[in-house]
């Protein structure tokens, strides 16, 4: 296959020498360096919005610094290190530099709290999940997996990553204006975020607005790219039933990012001119309607689920059968399961409404089609653990996070059950039930693939090993501590406790319940620190770790076919020809318990998957 | 039982046991699949855990048979969870024809409640215990949600449109009243308290003596129980000179309103329409929405002009008006 893109990387190639710094690390065309980009920005938003959370739970544990009549000795040690031990004052360590109003030495008023709830939910979705997921892995694996030289567009990819970038500053810029960010929470619900003065926030939920706004054209220009790569640009032999399901689920993901944003777009722009130019979009006194952005907001938000979602299950399908050096269990039930949910992810926005005042025969409609999403879910779970059956399972750290997905995933998956269960959706909407589902599905289930990725992938994306004690240590403490902060939600919700509270003590019949926030708190703090091992293993191992040859985890796909690290063009002077599946490990036509995707086999027929 | 357990706040409403019998069901499928899971994940780790580096294990790529249950069987079951929640929903959203009539209006941040005979409150709503009691909420500014866990219910009140929530209380007793849907900067202080009354004690106290309601409540509470909410909408009625058109005369320009509540209306368009509370609102705010067959879209907008609790008065007294 040649086109003008092929040619046009063929030409960077040649070129590579004559790229300076600034063509070659700030305004690259190359899919790979692009890649990184989107990894380092998602990484040091991931610090923000990381500390954020920690800020919140902290207010949640000790609200208003308060540790109340008898702290437990945790917070006894808390108090002695940061705190004031004859008053029982423990303001938030480490942000008494926060100037009024956002921060009063160290305490946090109702108003930054909402900022900050508002704040973490955006940059965790938007700047973190999302750019790593599909930005970073999807730029960097897409053209190596399906064995092409670059991008079809690589202009295109590039812009994609700088408007992204733009957006990102826009978002962070919020936080230096006056009224401080956006604080109507991530949905943004109208009239709440319409009007400036039922938050007292204004140019915050202007560039919130705008941000979102810039990354959707970001957005877009990435999974135009993407599917047209996808569609055109695949190596000889590589039919769409040899992908790799790692590409399977970007190119699902892509559709879905396609489809969804641009009602996301829509919906800000009334948005933002309700909020500036005086229109009443979403306004009931000038004839708009609430529930309109509700629908909108959901219309693109459920789908944005499947979409942080979908490449987790494509990597976790991918790190398994490596490491249980077996087939991936029913590869086409794997694909097809994959194209189940984002379909029924389109008719599924309406129980994030239940309560807003739905027909019973509407609110039955959405009830029936959330609750057929758990066959797909089933089948995915289910041939996951049929790849680990009668496996040679190699418990490298890629392979824990894998595991560590899909026992979360599972926790996160069942959890949505009660929330499609109408009567007890009712009960536990906007508790801590949901916003422990939520975290089981986005960290447990998109984080956790993402630093399975990162593990897996590093050596191809860097050249170099990362530390496995280290990587054991950042495993282990997560998996630990994260349970530890996001199990507990689960109880809490039921018991009454609702989510976006600034002083849960203001709640008497919150006060038995208090010991759990104090103990998701320390959680928290446990699982802030166990990303400390990650962050050394990272930058350290970035210059330091031992030279990865090409293919360390004796994989099958086409990325390992490509030096490490890849060049430009990634191939050398011929693109790899496919002849078979992506998963033939343990085969018994070869020596070796790995079969490339590209290798020839010429006393036997290829196998055809 | 559950109250033991801590897992669950009090129940004291009709709907509480049946919410919590199809939590518990759900939560026994999920430990169910969660421990099989679990224990499938530690089982299959260590026992295909890699022994030495030339092992090869089976080739096995996948089983038509096994797809198959882990589709079939998973979903049976939620077919089951639909059922039984689908059934409860209804019943969980339509209230009895005899239940008793109560507005909420939230605004940031407090709600306002309006009982029928007059009696008002705010962040306090005072019931009789064993009578269903439907209430129609609205709001003035954002979304608010009335949340009270001991009675498993939670109805978003929306801004420009009346929602609907009912229960019946089981026991005597104050109860926790909170807005769930996050409205603002205060939003965790909006914290109000269900009261559930003997029915003599709740007569006693809706006619005003008797146990008077407690702090600022009270004042406000004694000087609007004098006038009912009807009486009140008759007097705005008057006032608007909303009877100067809609009259039961032949050549009226409005339709008449008598008996118009619960009955089905024919429209210009050809349409009908069921005759409830938003309903009526929408042709009080945007006449122009719902022509009535035979009429001509002369009636002017009272958008910007009654307030949420001058529409309630409206709509109470028209609720009153029977077909002579």
């Amino acid at each position: 296959m040649t086109s003008p893109a092929h040619a046009e990387a063929h030409a960077a190639h040649a070129e590579h020498h004559q790229l300076g710094f600034v063509r070659t690390y700030l305004f690259s065309t190359d899919h790979k360096m692009i890649g990184r980009q989107f990894l380092f920005m998602a990484l040091f938003m991931m610090i923000i919005g990381g500390s954020l959370a920690l800020m919140m739970r902290w207010e949640l544990a000790w609200p208003e610094g308060n540790v109340g009549p008898e702290p437990n000795a945790a917070t006894r040690v808390l108090l002695k290190l940061f705190g004031d031990a004859s008053s029982g004052d423990l303001p938030i360590p480490f942000t008494k530099w926060i100037p009024e109003p956002y921060m009063y030495a160290g305490h946090m008023p109702p108003e930054f709290y909402n900022a900050a709830f508002t704040m973490h939910a955006t940059i965790m979705i938007f700047f973190v999940v999302m750019p790593i997921l599909v930005g970073c892995f999807g730029n960097f694996l897409i053209p190596l997996m399906i064995g092409a030289r670059d991008m079809a567009f690589p202009f295109l990819n590039m812009l994609s990553f700088w408007v992204g970038a733009v957006a990102g500053v826009l978002m962070l810029a919020a936080f230096f204006v006056p009224g401080g960010a956006a604080a109507g929470g991530w949905t943004s619900y109208a009239p709440l975020s319409a009007v400036p003065t039922y938050t007292g926030v204004t140019w915050g939920q202007n560039l919130w607005c705008i941000s979102l706004i810039v990354l959707g054209a970001s957005s877009l220009m990435g999974s135009i790219n993407y599917i047209t790569t996808i569609i055109n640009m695949r190596a000889p032999g590589m039919t769409y039933f040899r992908l790799p399901l790692t590409v399977w689920s970007l190119f699902i993901t892509a559709v879905l990012l396609l489809l969804a944003l641009p009602v996301l777009t829509a919906a800000l722009a009334m948005l933002l001119l309700d909020r500036m130019a005086g229109t009443s979009f979403f306004l009931p006194a000038g004839g708009g309607e609430p529930l309109l952005w509700q629908h909108l907001f959901w219309f693109f938000g459920h789908p944005e689920v499947y979409i942080m979602i979908l490449p987790g299950m494509g990597i976790a399908s991918e790190i398994l059968p490596v490491f249980a050096r077996k087939p991936i269990f029913g590869y086409r039930a794997m694909a097809f399961s994959m194209i189940g949910i984002a379909f029924l992810g389109w008719i599924v926005w309406g129980h994030h409404m239940f309560q807003s005042g739905m027909n019973p025969t509407l609110g039955t409609s959405f009830m029936i089609s959330t609750m057929v999403i758990a066959v797909p879910s089933a089948i995915k779970t289910f041939n996951w653990l049929g790849t680990l059956w009668g496996g040679n399972i190699r418990f490298t750290i890629p392979m824990l996070f894998a595991l560590g997905f899909v026992a979360m995933f599972v926790i996160g998956g069942l959890s949505g059950i009660f929330m499609a269960s109408t009567p007890v959706d009712i009960f536990i909407h906007d508790t801590y039930f949901i916003v422990a589902h939520i975290h089981y599905v986005l960290f447990g289930g998109s984080i956790f693939a993402i630093f399975g990725a990162i593990y897996f992938w590093f050596p191809k994306m860097f050249g170099r090993m990362m530390n496995n004690f280290l990587g054991y240590v950042h495993f282990w403490g997560t998996l630990i501590f994260y349970n530890g902060t996001f199990f507990p939600m689960h109880i809490i919700g039921i018991g009454g406790h609702m989510r976006r509270i600034y002083n849960p003590m203001q709640y008497e019949f919150l006060h038995p319940l208090q010991h759990w926030n104090v103990f998701m708190t320390v959680s928290a703090l446990g699982l802030g620190l166990a990303q400390i091992p990650f962050v050394i293993n990272f930058l350290y191992s970035l210059f330091f770790g031992p030279k990865a040859e090409r293919n360390p985890w004796h994989s099958n796909t086409l990325e390992w076919v490509a030096v490490t690290p890849p060049p430009h063009g990634n191939f050398g002077p011929t693109l790899p020809t496919v002849y078979r599946g992506p998963y033939e490990y343990s085969s018994p036509g070869v020596e070796e318990d790995y079969l490339p995707q590209d290798r020839l086999l010429s006393d036997r027929p290829a196998h055809a998957h | 039982m559950l109250e033991k357990l801590g897992l669950f706040p009090a129940a004291a409403s009709t709907h509480a046991g049946r919410v919590d019998a199809l939590y518990l069901f759900l939560i026994g499928v999920s430990a169910f699949f969660a421990i099989l899971i679990a224990t499938l994940i530690v089982v299959f780790a260590f026992k295909y855990r890699r022994r030495s580096d030339d092992e090869q294990p089976k080739l096995i790529e996948g089983s038509l048979a096994l797809e198959l249950t882990w589709s079939i069987v998973p979903f049976g079951i939620a077919m089951l969870i639909f059922l039984w929640g689908a059934q409860l929903f209804v019943s969980l959203k339509t209230p009895p024809k005899n239940a008793l009539d109560v507005f909420v209006v939230g605004r940031q941040w407090m709600w306002k409640v309006q009982h029928l005979e007059g009696r008002r409150e705010i962040d306090e709503l005072h019931v009789p215990v064993g009578r269903p009691v439907k209430l129609t909420l609205t709001s003035e500014d954002v979304i608010h949600s009335f949340f009270v866990p001991a009675f498993r219910i939670k109805q978003d009140a929306v801004p420009g449109r009346y929602t609907e929530e009912w229960f019946e209380a089981t026991a005597v007793g104050s109860y926790h009243l909170f807005c769930s849907q996050y409205c603002g900067t205060e939003h965790s202080r909006m914290i109000g308290r269900v009261v559930v009354m003997e029915p003599a004690d709740y007569q006693a106290w809706l006619s005003g003596d008797g146990r008077p309601a407690a702090g600022a409540n009270a004042a406000l509470a004694t000087n609007a129980a004098a006038v009912s909410v009807a009486t009140a909408g008759e007097g705005l009625f008057k006032d608007l000179g909303c009877a100067t058109c809609h009259k039961s005369k032949p050549g009226a320009l409005g339709p008449s309103l008598a008996g118009v509540f619960g009955s089905q209306v024919q429209l210009q368009s050809g349409a009908s329409v069921a005759a409830d509370e938003s309903y009526l609102r929408e042709s009080i705010l945007n006449p122009d929405a719902k022509i009535v067959a035979g009429y001509q879209p002369v009636m002017p907008t009272f958008q910007g002009q009654v307030s949420e609790e001058d529409l309630l008065q409206l709509i109470t007294y028209i609720k009153t008006l029977r077909s002579s």
